[in-house]
């Protein structure tokens, strides 16, 4: 592991390039997370005084029973959304890795999704789900007349479904790109010794794709503990608080009922959860996670 | 527009989003518009028509009478309008005239000294005191002065009907709690949803209880709840109505997955045009909507109103008034002497002029004007004349709950609200939840 240090010395010369990045990051990151900090030990409404109040904010955000609820319904979308992606987006991807033309095609229509914004999607959906004049009763199909985003159960479902809906494209073109760097000399070597397509799959092509997985399963846990445009504009947070997850408390707290300090609170939980998520994800995938796979870089 | 600044609220509004990544390099800065060149005033106003052509034109046609001093008119998104406004407000950086909806956002502005005290404004200038509707002026008033011009129209709630739904099933629209509940089995037996409401927003199911409180218990009710009197959401009369809605919704009296159904695409109408529901609570302003988008429904008829009834031994008076009392005006205490003389000329003269008031009669509404019902004609006159009645003659104005309370606690009670009629929390929770929210 000495390459470490021999690539360092000969980039060294290269370090300013990182400085505008650096300088975005302190700017709209790292200036504005001490701002948040300093904000939650104060108790201020949005235009009145900001008064200092200590860890009052600390202790009732702490001992409120609304957080564990949205720490709960951001914890069940988060692991919903991964058990739904992951498997999908492995398949898919490892579908469209191959070369025949249509493939191209479909892929190119199946990243549609891709270019809507959360909140069109969100628009949509809620439109195709509404019980009278949705899918379903212009169609006439009895099963897709249900209280979708009314019952606390199919409303978390229904979440999961558009998240879902919107990102498998995604992490479908992370694996697909995955899939391709794997040497075909493996598949050549595996068909010598007989192994049969499913068995392909599961000893060469899921082992190669770890470390892809380990990438877009910190994605999908990152997005989910922010994930905040598509339920404000799905549910907001409902029926009452079934879907209300910690960035939209955050939000709620903050702009609808002007409590910025507890809202500030909510936002460095987020924070700190977030950030601890990402780094047990990463961790599984042991030390060399983050190395590049190619030989000789 | 050309100016670029970074607000104290803006940045803490950056720093909120911080973890929200990619959002925030969007959000970065405020091109703000609250600030116009000086010697010039400043408004923001609502989009949406037939409202936003109204406002532009009055702007218009006041600054065309005057070389002098202008005003430049800004128009928000209503959702957006709502965070941006406090954000500048919050930041120094309001426009020289605030649009509000009264009430708790205005309590919260006189609160911290960001409006100015209009009493005396108005003691100078009686005419344009008596010319607006008396019940105008409560959601204005904090403390017992005045901090808000009154203007544009006022929008009760309304109980409509569908009238060939009810004669087809031979009934008659109730007057009384007891008749509405009647109703229920009538319209479920003919296959027609007795009401139709959209849950999801949340709001629309505040209307009832809105009513309920009041002509339960009558508007001291509420009073007590806005005032934050302790313990004031657990009065009989309150409980009373938070169970009577439980009753009608156990009964039926909603269309099925009503939770499911949200106001903004208009849903809600579409039901009760279409033939598939057939009453509904809603504001007046549903009517223009209604008879843009429901076909022949309203030229031909079909739509039929009644005030919401009355309940068997309920303190209330039936002709108390729920809803937007009107639209307000504030004038910012940060703006300079020059712009706050711009506004108040604008509130004196530009305001609920002749051809102001036209305007809004044409496109069906009710301006806030004594003796405006004698410019009502065409096939809108008796809409307009019930709506005006019912402005004019109501005793007492319940002020919309959630502007009326302030937004913190408002949007706590519309949780609530939610989780009552998903009968998800009795009547008795919902009241034990609520008194443990502090009112201010």
């Amino acid at each position: 592991m000495t390459s470490g240090s021999v690539s360092a010395r000969q980039h060294g010369s290269l370090a300013w390039l990182v400085l505008p990045a650096l300088a975005f990051f302190a700017a709209f990151g790292v200036i504005p997370l001490i701002g948040v900090l300093l904000l939650s030990f104060t108790s201020w409404n949005g235009i009145g005084e900001i008064t200092p109040i200590g860890f009052d904010n600390w202790v009732s955000v702490l001992s409120d029973p609304g957080l564990v609820h949205s720490l709960g319904v951001t914890f069940l979308i988060m692991a919903l959304s991964w058990l739904v992606q992951t498997p999908m987006s492995i398949l898919v991807g490892v579908f469209i890795a191959g070369h025949q033309r249509y493939r191209t095609v479909l892929a190119v229509l199946y990243f549609t999704p891709l270019l809507l914004s959360s909140a069109a999607i969100a628009i949509t959906y809620k439109a195709l789900l509404d019980p009278n004049f949705g899918l379903g009763a212009s169609l006439g199909i009895p099963l897709l007349v249900q209280n979708w985003l009314g019952d606390p159960v199919l409303a978390i479902a229904t979440v999961v479904f558009v998240v879902s809906w919107q990102f498998i494209p995604f992490h479908s073109l992370i694996y697909q790109g995955a899939v391709r760097q794997i040497p075909a000399s493996l598949y050549e070597a595996a068909r010598i010794d007989g192994a049969g397509r499913v068995r392909q799959f599961f000893s060469i092509t899921l082992p190669q794709l770890k470390y892809t997985l380990i990438t877009s399963s910190t994605m999908i846990v990152a997005g989910s503990m922010t994930l905040f445009d598509l339920i404000f504009v799905l549910t907001l947070g409902g029926p009452s608080d079934a879907t209300r997850v910690l960035a939209l408390d955050m939000y709620l707290r903050g702009f609808r009922g002007n409590m910025m300090g507890p809202a500030s609170v909510i936002a460095l939980i987020i924070v700190v959860v977030a950030v601890l998520l990402a780094m047990g994800v990463q961790r599984m995938g042991g030390k060399d996670a983050n190395e590049s796979r190619l030989e000789g870089a | 527009m050309d100016q670029k600044r970074i607000s104290r609220r803006s940045f803490l509004a950056l720093a909120a989003a911080a973890p929200i990544g990619a959002s925030v390099l969007a959000s970065c800065g405020t091109s703000g518009p609250g600030q116009a060149s000086s010697g010039e005033a400043s408004i923001w106003y609502l989009t949406g028509q037939p409202q936003e052509g109204l406002r532009k034109a009055s702007v218009d046609a006041f600054n065309a009478a005057r070389p002098e001093g202008k005003l430049a008119a800004t128009f928000f998104e209503n959702d957006a309008y709502k965070t941006r406004i406090r954000t500048a407000v919050g930041a120094n950086q309001a426009p020289t005239v605030i649009w509000t909806w009264g009430g708790g956002g205005l309590r919260d502005y006189v609160r911290n000294g960001q409006v100015d005290d209009l009493t005396d404004w108005f003691n100078q200038n009686p005419d344009v005191k008596s010319k607006r509707f008396d019940t105008s002026f409560a959601a204005a008033t904090v403390d017992g002065k005045i901090y808000a011009v009154p203007c544009e129209q006022v929008s009760p709630i309304v109980m409509f009907y569908n009238k060939q739904l009810f004669e087809q099933v031979g009934a008659q629209p109730p007057t009384t709690w007891g008749e509405l509940m009647a109703l229920v089995p009538v319209f479920n037996n003919a296959g027609i949803a007795p009401f139709s409401l959209a849950g999801q927003s949340r709001w629309t199911n505040m209307m009832w209880l809105e009513f309920l409180f009041d002509r339960q218990g009558g508007p001291q009710v509420f009073d007590a709840i806005a005032a934050g009197e302790p313990n004031a959401w657990s009065h009989p009369a309150a409980i009373a109505g938070l169970t009577k809605v439980q009753d009608l919704v156990r009964a039926g009296g909603f269309v099925n997955g009503f939770q499911s159904i949200a106001a903004d695409a208009n849903a809600d109408q579409a039901l009760m045009h279409q033939g598939r529901a057939a009453m509904m609570l809603h504001g007046a302003w549903t009517y223009g909507s209604m008879k843009e988008e429901g076909g022949d429904f309203v030229p031909s008829g079909k739509l039929g109103w009644v005030p919401f009834p009355a309940i068997e031994g309920g303190a209330g008076d039936p002709s108390t008034g729920v809803g937007n009392p009107a639209s307000f005006l504030a004038l910012s205490s940060q703006a300079s002497e020059e712009q706050k003389a711009i506004a108040r000329e604008y509130f004196k003269n530009g305001l609920l002029t002749d051809a102001d008031i036209d305007g809004w009669v044409a496109s069906g509404a009710v301006p806030i004007v004594n003796g405006v019902d004698s410019k009502f004609s065409g096939p809108d006159a008796p809409f307009q004349q019930f709506v005006y009645d019912t402005a004019t003659q109501a005793k007492s104005w319940v002020h919309s709950w959630d502007q009326a309370l302030l937004p913190g606690p408002a949007d706590e009670m519309l949780n609530n609200i939610e989780q009552l009629f998903s009968l998800s929390i009795s009547p008795e929770q919902f009241a034990t939840n609520m008194n443990a929210v502090p009112s201010s």
